[in-house]
């Protein structure tokens, strides 16, 4: 065997054992989104089946059973609110410190980081007692609070590290021309940002839609979210899992396609720009 | 600018974030020291460090806190191991790398509710799950793995959903990784294993770091996974910190001791914290 073979051979067998192990992480999802297709009878036959008449009741049935368009709703709703009011916040804080940084500005980062640091589970009593005076419980406007305030840090983080990597030599020029600093924000920063304050709020919204600590305490019937309809599905009355797998898949599938179109944003925004 | 003029684009931020950190806490450090029950009103008089007590010494507590350090430990080491070992397996181009890559990091999509009962359900029912077909078809005798391994379960979900994260961190590191030194290295003759050993790896160690840290911070707070498939069941096989301070509170409604369980988990979280903090304040430049 020639070098040039050997080296593909070597390819092909990390490949297909690359392939192998893909299949293997990724098989859940895979049958979660076939079970969705099938009859609870075929759901639960053994063996598994594999090739059947895919039926679209379950999709149907899932909106009778839970009312799955309000949830979806709530999803929606406290997703996108949160993210758009937690952007409304977090844009001019991050402009301010990326142009304008002072003394304490790496401080304040630092600080703002370290409240995400703390366990959701040390102020849940606290913020529960607060949400029950207040009426607060098993409202959208609750959950939203809780989202602004949770994914607060990592947006200021990302937006930070965007507004920081802007080419300064464009805003003096806009500020020659005699731009008012306002003028520099809604004419110069922000339309070179739109990129990277979309891909900020897309990955906001994918932690606001899947949190599940806040959405499973703070929310029952009115204002729970998908992450929290779903677990009722957990309850032993009765084999739903073609029902359940229908609900998961409908509520998975556009987290999942956003989540591939922003890994890197992902990856800088999770590990607040350690890893680039 | 003037000055004013930035403080004043930051302290919405600020402001909030104060609040958020300041008024829940110190509301836990007072619910821990009264006593505070849902159930009987109007009784809050001042008991010290009782709270503490009675949680350090629930039945559950040395269980619970055994089983968040398992928890914690074996799904880093199965996320770490294989997150370094997969992203260096996909780092070379072959047939279908982009697909591949997009496989692998779906489960971290996944919400938790949905991917404990995927798991609880489809794969490790007894009677009807792939686990128990496949067990069967072996000719072994189907395991019931939330009544058994609840932990055990628990981990695989947990670590099913950061593996992802790891990859991706991992991969994403890996970019960054001096091609023409590994292709010196490959001249010089050195092996695979070589180039992985000695450069690939100290080459991630940063990024290990970060993930280890992250991860933790996540970890350390396993709910949802837990709450919907084993219910910290059996008995406290499978309770961790989070959910027995989750059932001291809304299902024992004693909101002192939840309290004082509560400080104890921001204690451990604040360890970690401080590490993780000073890790990345370095790489930060402003």
């Amino acid at each position: 065997m020639t070098l040039n073979q050997q080296r593909k051979l070597k390819t092909l067998i990390t490949g297909l054992f690359a392939w192998l192990v893909a299949l293997l992480l990724f098989f859940p999802i895979f049958w979660m989104f076939i079970t969705s297709f099938k009859t609870e009878l075929q759901a639960i036959s053994v063996p598994p089946s594999l090739f059947f008449e895919p039926t679209l009741d379950n999709f149907k049935v899932v909106q009778d059973r839970s009312d799955y368009l309000l949830h979806a709703m709530n999803s929606v709703i406290t997703s996108f609110g949160s993210t758009i009011i937690a952007l409304i916040i977090a844009v001019p804080a991050a402009y301010s410190m990326a142009f304008f940084p002072g003394k304490r500005t790496k401080d304040i980062l630092l600080w703002m980081l370290s409240t995400k640091m703390l366990p959701a589970v040390g102020v849940l009593v606290p913020i529960y007692i607060l949400f029950r005076n207040n009426g607060l419980l098993d409202s959208r406007i609750g959950l939203i609070i809780i989202f602004t305030l949770m994914n607060l840090p990592i947006i200021i983080w990302m937006l930070f590290s965007y507004f920081k990597d802007l080419p300064k030599e464009i805003l003096e020029a806009a500020r020659m021309d005699g731009a008012s600093p306002w003028g520099e924000v809604v004419k110069v920063v922000l339309p070179l940002s739109v990129g990277g304050i979309a891909s900020t709020g897309l990955l906001s919204i994918i932690l606001c839609w899947n949190e599940a600590f806040w959405s499973l305490n703070l929310t029952a019937s009115n204002a729970a979210p998908l992450t929290a309809m779903i677990a009722s599905y957990s309850s032993p009355e009765g084999l739903f899992w073609a029902k359940l797998s229908a609900a998961s898949t409908l509520a998975c599938a556009p987290i999942i396609v956003f989540g591939w179109f922003c890994q890197k944003q992902l990856v800088q925004g999770l590990t607040f720009g350690a890893v680039k | 600018m003037k000055r004013s003029i930035t403080r004043l684009l930051m302290a919405p931020s600020v402001i909030m974030l104060l609040v958020w950190m300041i008024v829940p806490l110190s509301m836990t450090i007072y619910f821990s020291t009264i006593r505070y029950n849902l159930l009987y009103p109007g009784q809050n008089n001042f008991v010290g460090l009782m709270n503490f007590e009675f949680f350090i010494t629930d039945p559950g507590f040395i269980t619970a806190v055994a089983n968040t350090l398992i928890l914690l430990l074996s799904a880093l080491i199965i996320t770490v191991v294989l997150g370094v070992m997969l992203s260096a397996l996909i780092d070379k181009p072959f047939f279908g790398r982009g697909i591949v890559r997009v496989l692998l990091i779906s489960p971290f999509f996944i919400m938790p509710t949905v991917n404990a009962l995927i798991w609880k359900n489809m794969m490790m029912n007894p009677v009807y799950g792939i686990f128990a077909w496949i067990s069967q078809s072996l000719g072994l005798q189907p395991i019931d793995w939330l009544g058994t391994y609840p932990l055990m379960s628990v981990i695989i979900m947990v670590s099913w959903q950061w593996l992802p994260f790891a990859i991706l961190v991992f991969v994403t590191a890996l970019q960054s990784q001096d091609t023409e030194q590994k292709e010196a290295a490959q001249m010089d003759g050195a092996t695979g294993w070589h180039i992985f050993r000695y450069l690939t790896i100290p080459h991630l160690a940063r990024p290990i770091a970060v993930v280890v840290m992250i991860e933790t911070i996540f970890l350390l707070a396993v709910f949802a996974e837990i709450f919907v498939s084993t219910g910290g069941g059996p008995g406290y096989a499978s309770t961790n910190l989070a959910y027995l301070i989750y059932n001291q509170a809304l299902l024992q409604y004693d909101v002192g001791v939840a309290s004082a369980g509560g400080l104890f988990a921001v204690l451990l979280a604040n360890i970690v914290a401080f590490f993780l903090i000073r890790a990345v304040g370095k790489n930060l430049t402003v």
